[in-house]
Formats: C-alpha cells, sequence, structure tokens
C-alpha cells in the first residue's frame, strides 16, 4: 500500500459533513449523487453478470442441458437490459461524471441540482419496474425488442420491462441536460472551452447524443407497448404495419447509444493518459474535435443494424459508407493516445493498467466493427458470436476498461482513501486475460458460424465454447476482488492527500473527500489542461 | 436581469397573422392540387411555427447558442425523417425481375403489372393477407 | 460563461478574471432570495435555466419526432386509407381548437410580459386566461375521442371501419390516438406548471428582477402549440379535397 502524505485526514468534507440517511437520499450535491449512482450500478453489474453466468454455463454442453430453451432466451435478454440500460449507459457519464465534472470546471454543482437528484431516482424506479418485470417471470425478446414478436406475440413481461426502460431513458436524458448546461454555463473565470480537460469534452459529446437520441427510443417503446397493451397497430404487419419501421426507430437511438457507452470511457483515457505519461495529450484539439465528431457522425450509421432485414441496397451502401467513416475520429483518438505515450515518463499504477488493457481491446473491437460495415462481410457474420464477441470488445474491453481505469484514478479523490496498488494491478491483470479468453473464441464461433440466442449448438463448437465459459470464471474473479479491496480502502487504507497521482485538473487542486461546496474560493484558471512539462512534483 | 420587453401590438399582429395563415391552411385544403396539398400544408405549419418561435419564444432576441439549439432540433429530426424513409422511397429501384432482395421479390408479388418497379421509387405495400418482412439468414 | 446579462453592479467578477474570490462572495450573499447558491448571479440563473429550458424542447421534440416518423412512413404507403380516416375526423372542432390554442399562446405571452414589467395582477389574469382556454382545447379533445368511441373507431379489440383499406386506417387512429394523446398528457402537464406559476405569482414571488418561471412555462406552453400546429393539416386536413378518397 502507497502512503502518499502526512496530510491530517480532512477535517469537513462532502463525506463527513452530514450524516443521516435522508442526508444522502435527499442530497442534492453532485458528488453524493455520484456515489448514489455507483451503488446502484454496482448491483445492476453483478445482476447482469448472473445472467451471463446463466449464460456461459448453458453454453458449456452442446445441449440444453441447464436451462430450456425459453428460459435462456430470458437471461440473454436480461443480460443485455441490465449491461446497456443499466451499467453501460449511466456507468461514466452518472458516477464518474457527476463526481468530477463539476470539480474538473471548477464548479460548486451542476446546474441543475434537484433535477441531478431525481435522475438518480428516476433510474431507480425504472430499475424496480425492469427488476419486477425480470422476478415475475422475465422477458424473452432479446434487448432489442422486435416487433411483432415483442408488440403482438411474446407471452413475456414485455410491457413492463417496456415501461422500466422508458423510465430509465428519461434519467439518461436529463443528465446529458444538466452537463451540456454546466459546461456552458458555470465553468470558473479563465476555463475556455480550449482549456477543458478531454473528459468534459466527452461528456459534453456524450450528453448532446443523450439528448437527441433517447426520446426516440422512449416514443419507440411506448409505441409498442401501446400495440400490445391496447391493440395499436403500428409495427403489426396483420395490419399492413412494418416490423422494420420498428427497427429503424430503435436503432436510431441504439446506435448513438453505444457512443454514449464508450466516448465518456475515452474522456477517462485521455485524462489517465496524460497523467502516467506526464505529458500533454498528443493533438488536444484533435481529440477534442473527434469527441464532438464522433457524437454527430453515431447518428448517421444505425441502419447497419438492418442490413439483412430487408432494406433497399442503395440504402445500405449509403449506411455502410457512413459506418465506415465513423471509424475515422475514433482512430484518431488511438493514434493520438499512442503517440502521448511516445517519450512520455510513463509509470504504471493500476489506472494505467486498466488504460493499457483499453488500447489493445478496443482496437480489436473497432477494427471489428469495420468487418461488420462491409455489406458483404456483414451478410456472413450478422446474428453470429462474431457480432457478439465485437460489442463486448468495446463495451466491455473498452468502456468497462476505461470505467475501472476512471474508478481505479479518482477513488482517491472521492474516499479520501488509497486502495492496494497491487490487488489492484491483479484484478486489471485477471480482467484482461479473462476477457480474451472470453471473447476471442467468439470471433472465430461466429466466423465459423454459430447463430448468437440459440441455447443448444453443433458438437464441433464445444471447444471453443469451453474455453469462452473459462474465461468468463477468471473475468468473475477479476471484477469481484475490487469489491474487495475499495471496501477495505475505506476503512483501512491510507489516506490519499489532495493529488496523490500528481495529476493536472482541478479537481486535484483541492482536498480529498472535497468540500461539500467543492473549492473554498472559486479557482482561476490560467493554463491549459495539461501543463505536465511545469511539474516538478513526483509521487512516491 | 432584462429580457427584451417586446410590445404588445408585435403580439396582437402575429396572432393575426397566425390566424389567417391558419384560414388559409384549411382552404386549400379544399383544393385539389394532388401531390401538392401535402407540402403546402406542411410548408404553411413550418411558417407558423417560425413565427411562434421567433416571436412569442423570443428566439429572435436570444442569444446565437440558442438559435443553435433550436437549428440543431430540427437538424436531427430532419435525420431522422430522411435517412428513414429514403430506405423505403429506394426499394426496388432497378432490381432486376426476379429480384435481388426480400424487398424486391415482396413488391414484385403485389404490383400490379408484373413486377417492374415504376421508376421514382414508390413502392406498394404488401396487403395485410401477405407475408411480413423476412429476417435475413 | 454569463455574457452580459450580469447586473451592472457586479463589475469585475466572472468573465473578467482579476478578481480572486472576494468581493463578490460577499455581495453574492446579500442576495436575492431566488438566487441559488452554486450560481454567482440572477444572470448566470436565468441563462442556465433558459438553455436547460430549450434543451427540454429538443428532447421533446425527437420525442414527438418518432411518431411523425411512423406517419410520414404510412401516409407513403397508405394514401387512400389516410385520406379516409382523415375525413373522419370533424374539421370544425379542429379548427376551432386551433384557434383557442394559438389564442392560448398569445395570453401566455402576454403572461409573460406582464410579468417582465412587473404586473402583478395582469400576469396571474393573463394566466388564467391562457389556463381557460387550455382546458376548452381539452374539453373539445374530449368530445371528439368520445365521438370515435361511439363509432368504435377506437383501435383494438373493438374496432369496426367500413372498407376495403379499414386496417390501414386502423394504424392512421392508432397514429392519430398516440399523437393527439400525448400531446393531451402534455398540455395536462401544462396546465399543472401554469397552476403553480399562477400561485406563484398569487405569492409576489416574480418581478422584473426575476420572472425566470414564467418566461420557461411559456417556451413550454409554445412548444405544445408548436405541436398542434403540425397535427392539425397533418391528421385533419390530409384529404379534404378529395383526390385520394
Amino acid at each position: 500500500m502507497t502512503t502518499i502524505t502526512t496530510e491530517l485526514p480532512a477535517s469537513r468534507n462532502y463525506l463527513n459533513h452530514q450524516h443521516t440517511v435522508a442526508s444522502w437520499l435527499l442530497s442534492k450535491d453532485h458528488k453524493r449523487i455520484g456515489i448514489l449512482y455507483l451503488i446502484t450500478v454496482t448491483l445492476a453489474f453483478f445482476i447482469g453478470g448472473l445472467f451471463a453466468a446463466g449464460i456461459r454455463i448453458e453454453l458449456t454442453t452442446p445441449q440444453g442441458d441447464f436451462v430450456a430453451a425459453d428460459t435462456y432466451n430470458r437471461l440473454f435478454t436480461m443480460h443485455g437490459i441490465m449491461m446497456v440500460f443499466f451499467v453501460l449507459i449511466p456507468a461514466v457519464p452518472a458516477i464518474l461524471g457527476n463526481f468530477v465534472l463539476p470539480l474538473q470546471i471548477g464548479a460548486k454543482d451542476v446546474a441543475f441540482p434537484k433535477l441531478n437528484l431525481l435522475s438518480w431516482y428516476v433510474f431507480v424506479i425504472g430499475m424496480i419496474f425492469t427488476l419486477g418485470a425480470m422476478i415475475t417471470g422475465g422477458v424473452d425478446t432479446g434487448w432489442t425488442f422486435y416487433t411483432p414478436y415483442s408488440s403482438v406475440y411474446s407471452s413475456s413481461n414485455v410491457f413492463m420491462t417496456g415501461i422500466g426502460v422508458f423510465i430509465t431513458g428519461f434519467s439518461s436524458i436529463l443528465t446529458g441536460l444538466n452537463f451540456m448546461v454546466t459546461i456552458h454555463r458555470m465553468r470558473a473565470p479563465g476555463m475556455t472551452w480550449f482549456r477543458l480537460p478531454l473528459l468534459v469534452w466527452a461528456l459534453y459529446s456524450t450528453s448532446l447524443v443523450q439528448v437527441l437520441a433517447t426520446p426516440v427510443i422512449a416514443i419507440t417503446v411506448l409505441m409498442m407497448a401501446l400495440e400490445r397493451a391496447l391493440g395499436f397497430g403500428i409495427f403489426d404487419p396483420r395490419l399492413g404495419g412494418d416490423p422494420v419501421l420498428f427497427q429503424h426507430l430503435f436503432w436510431f437511438y441504439s446506435h448513438p447509444a453505444v457512443y454514449i457507452m464508450i466516448l465518456p470511457p475515452m474522456g477517462v483515457i485521455s485524462e489517465v493518459i496524460a497523467c502516467f505519461s506526464r505529458k500533454n495529450v498528443f493533438g488536444y484539439s484533435f481529440v477534442a474535435f473527434s469527441s464532438l465528431a464522433i457524437a454527430v457522425f453515431g447518428f448517421l450509421v444505425w441502419a447497419h443494424h438492418l442490413f439483412v432485414a430487408g432494406i433497399s441496397p442503395y440504402s445500405a451502401m449509403v449506411f455502410s459508407f457512413l459506418s465506415f467513416a465513423v471509424a475515422i475520429p475514433s482512430a484518431v483518438k488511438t493514434f493520438n493516445w499512442t503517440a502521448t505515450l511516445y517519450k512520455g515518463a510513463i509509470w504504471i499504477k493500476t489506472p494505467m493498467v486498466f488504460v493499457f488493457g483499453f488500447l489493445g481491446l478496443f482496437l480489436v473491437g473497432g477494427l471489428t466493427g469495420l468487418f461488420l460495415a462491409s455489406l458483404g462481410l456483414d451478410v456472413h457474420v450478422h446474428d453470429t458470436y462474431f457480432v457478439v464477441a465485437h460489442f463486448h470488445y468495446i463495451m466491455v474491453g473498452g468502456a468497462i476498461m476505461g470505467f475501472f481505469a476512471g474508478l481505479h484514478y479518482w477513488w482517491p479523490k472521492m474516499t479520501g482513501r488509497m486502495y492496494s496498488d497491487s490487488l489492484g494491478k491483479l484484478s486489471g491483470l485477471l480482467i484482461f486475460v479473462g476477457f480474451n479468453l472470453t471473447f476471442f473464441p467468439q470471433f472465430v464461433l461466429g466466423y465459423l458460424g454459430m447463430p448468437r440466442r440459440y441455447h443448444v449448438y453443433p458438437d464441433e463448437f464445444q471447444v471453443l465454447n469451453v474455453l469462452s465459459s473459462a474465461g468468463a470464471s477468471v473475468l468473475a474473479v477479476g471484477y469481484l476482488l475490487p469489491v474487495f479491496y475499495f471496501l477495505f480502502s475505506l476503512k483501512y487504507g491510507a489516506r490519499a492527500g489532495d493529488n496523490p497521482w500528481g495529476a493536472t485538473g482541478l479537481e486535484w487542486k483541492t482536498q480529498s473527500p472535497p468540500l461539500p461546496e467543492n473549492f473554498p474560493v472559486t479557482p482561476i484558471v490560467n493554463e491549459g489542461a495539461y501543463e505536465y512539462s511545469k511539474r516538478e512534483m513526483k509521487v512516491a | 436581469m432584462s429580457g427584451h420587453v417586446a410590445p404588445k401590438s408585435l403580439y396582437y399582429s402575429i396572432f393575426g397573422a397566425l390566424m389567417v395563415l391558419t384560414a388559409v391552411t384549411v382552404g386549400v385544403a379544399f383544393i385539389n392540387l394532388g401531390a401538392l396539398n401535402f407540402p403546402v400544408a406542411i410548408s404553411i405549419a413550418v411558417l407558423k411555427a417560425t413565427l411562434v418561435i421567433l416571436f412569442f419564444m423570443h428566439a429572435k432576441y436570444s442569444s446565437r447558442l440558442t438559435k443553435l439549439v433550436i437549428g440543431g432540433a430540427f437538424f436531427f429530426l430532419f435525420l431522422l425523417l430522411t435517412l428513414t424513409l429514403t430506405d423505403y422511397m429506394s426499394r426496388g429501384w432497378h432490381t432486376s425481375p426476379r429480384g435481388t432482395t426480400t424487398a424486391g421479390q415482396l413488391q414484385r408479388t403485389d404490383a400490379p403489372n408484373g413486377g417492374v418497379a415504376p421508376v421514382g421509387g414508390h413502392v406498394e405495400p404488401p396487403s395485410p393477407v401477405q407475408e411480413g418482412q423476412v429476417e435475413g439468414h | 460563461m454569463p455574457n452580459g446579462h450580469s447586473i451592472a453592479a457586479h463589475a469585475g467578477d466572472l468573465g473578467h478574471g482579476h478578481d480572486p474570490g472576494h468581493g463578490h462572495d460577499a455581495h453574492a450573499h446579500a442576495h436575492h432570495p431566488a438566487l441559488q447558491h452554486h450560481f454567482e448571479t440572477l444572470g448566470q440563473q436565468h441563462e442556465a435555466s433558459t438553455l436547460g429550458m430549450w434543451i427540454f424542447l429538443v428532447t421533446e421534440v425527437m420525442f414527438f419526432g418518432g411518431l411523425f416518423a411512423a406517419y410520414s412512413l404510412y401516409r407513403i404507403w397508405y394514401p387512400v386509407a389516410w385520406a379516409e380516416g382523415s375525413l373522419e375526423l370533424d374539421i370544425m372542432l379542429g379548427g376551432i381548437n386551433t384557434i383557442v390554442l394559438i389564442g392560448s399562446s398569445v395570453t401566455m405571452a402576454m403572461a409573460v410580459r406582464s410579468a417582465q414589467t412587473g404586473y402583478r395582477k395582469a400576469t396571474i389574469n393573463w394566466l388564467l386566461v391562457t389556463m381557460a382556454l387550455g382546458l376548452t382545447f381539452l374539453v373539445i379533445k374530449f368530445f371528439e375521442y368520445k365521438h370515435k368511441w361511439d363509432l368504435n373507431h377506437i383501435p383494438g379489440a373493438n374496432f369496426q371501419f367500413e372498407g376495403p383499406h379499414a386496417p390501414h386506417v386502423e394504424i392512421f387512429l392508432s397514429l392519430y390516438f398516440a399523437m393527439t394523446g400525448l400531446h393531451a398528457l402534455h398540455m395536462l402537464i401544462g396546465f399543472g406548471i401554469l397552476s403553480t406559476i399562477a400561485w406563484m405569482a398569487y405569492k409576489n414571488r416574480f418581478s422584473p428582477e426575476w420572472y425566470t418561471p414564467v418566461e420557461m412555462a411559456g417556451l413550454y406552453w409554445h412548444f405544445v402549440d408548436i405541436v398542434w400546429i403540425f397535427l392539425f393539416p397533418l391528421l385533419y386536413l390530409v384529404d379534404r379535397a378529395h383526390h385520394f378518397a
């Protein structure tokens, strides 16, 4: 365990100035709200993980011997719903973003603190509805809710789940709105746009997507729910409705949604990589603009999920081209991060382990996305495990790794404590190894033709499936470990000072944990975000 | 805090303009302009909405950022509508008689003149009795 | 960053960067009761509220947008059914509702103006008139819906319609109820918001220095009006010239 400073424990901070349950549940402090989200998202993560365990256990054998087909359908559906809506979408923005954003821009709080608290409650209520639907029988439509199965034929709890997802969407919308106004209107004196940390650019871009895309899935799920509950005809082919219309509207949100999931972790990577290379991020403005570009371009590619659904080949060609184009800003970021490392003074602590993991895994995930953007190849691998592997590389290898990098980076700031760096690194290693073992075989399986969403498969696929399930066990250990060392650190961890990493950024210029009002005096900014060359301070 | 205070006469004139435009839109609806009825009605609606946004919502006197936000809303709505509809409109273009996609095949069973797609992209959809879209393999 | 709308008395604070925090903090606490503590000035707070409300309206545009997308597709596919369905709607009631709602937008704008110029009674009165007009709209809508119910034109299990295009007309009517129903729900919420604002005005909370809630309520109400400005021709005026049916 690293001992950092000889400072006395922080006297008054946002954690200890009020102790009652009410002071937490009615808190308008963005830092406390971030912690509340941390608790609920972690819960959602482990629930989603349990469903994943069910899937991987079933898939160890080619036969359907662990669960019935119907149950298996529920397992993968509910795994997807929990992970997408209750983990990946909120993770970095609602937890780390809520905590760090006002600190990074030198503000006392977000623009609308009461709305921020409401966002959390909306999230919790949506989660209760969704879990309620899961406990009372579950949903079996796939997280994609394709009609008419979802709206007409399925006998599972589609309506209740739809309502849960609908409600939760508003949490995302309100958070995005809050962040946009905060960034526009509450920056400290001297904090010009181009002095902002790159995480702020990433959160702003994410907020754009949250605000513009989420309402569309809200109305789409509502239409599906109306069709199911009241017999309204909108997607019902028996009335002349078009199921592909549902897919268009669904993916208009759900594709940009993946950018909601990846942009904030990319912002985290920029922060951590600068600190642990002791260097300014190479091409700051390119990285900043690429966040905006990803947000906007992300709206132009959704029909690549419909390539084999019967859309016109001309439309498909346009969307294919645009899907290649959207990779460019992501590539720009990857090049710039690599260039940041070059000739940097690299030192490796846990956050940096997760950054390296991100770089490798996001690269694989991103490149395989190009395979899928290619029309001819997509016809072959659509609805196979190739797709499953691709998006897990991005979402788990990318987004979750990025989230963990951020959690390990800002934990000392959030709690005033250091966790065990050795255990952190071990966790990172286990996650990296476990992840690759779980998902790399799935690329091969998919290419060989194993379809997704089936609980049985031909015998010749068993070896790869067993490797994948074994990997999942390693992954599970890797994810459980932080629960223990983080909780341990709360009571027994060494006290962190203001700036245990010697990092730039306004959040590190104030105490750990921060004051309720963040800064004793409004900071004035007169330098760029990553002036590491001016830093003399080295950390033990 | 001082916002721009508009004279009452401005609000009354805009109201008058909106009433006139409402009458026009109703009147024109009864005139047979064929395919033009729809664009005309939408254009009048857009004009009415613009007046409300500029004057009742004070967008004319607001910051550039506000104007950008308003423009952004309509831009993304436009994206949603156009990119979705262009898919449907371009189905069946230049499809060979046997059809190379499922979209082409569906159109073929339905079209009155034996499967040749009309140029211009108007696609007759399947009647309810026909099958729905075939999900890709 | 606040740009120019700050009260002139707060010279030397945000945007100029020379004053490292003292002075304006002391000033800020001799502050307007409506100033929330995480904001430096009322001007900054007002700008934040305004931007926030506009962004919220953007989300509403996209929310209704999904319905417009569905509407557009099916209107292209089923022009006859769209004509038949639209002709079933009462153009007189729709037209009256349009006039009523646009009228309520004017009265709302007048209410904001009264708050802006410090006329408390006028603010309350204009708000009440706006609410009355809104209520009129909803009552007319109720009668329209009831008529549809009586004719078994509500989509679903009991739907009945003459002619070969009935299934497609059911889609039209599904969208009609979804769009006007969602709109009516927004009006109900607006009604609640206006009552709150009227109450606050009654309690003398507003002044030319701070009337932000009235202005925000106005923005919301105008948005609801704009949605109807589109719904009216899209639903009621599809084929009054009998081109298709």
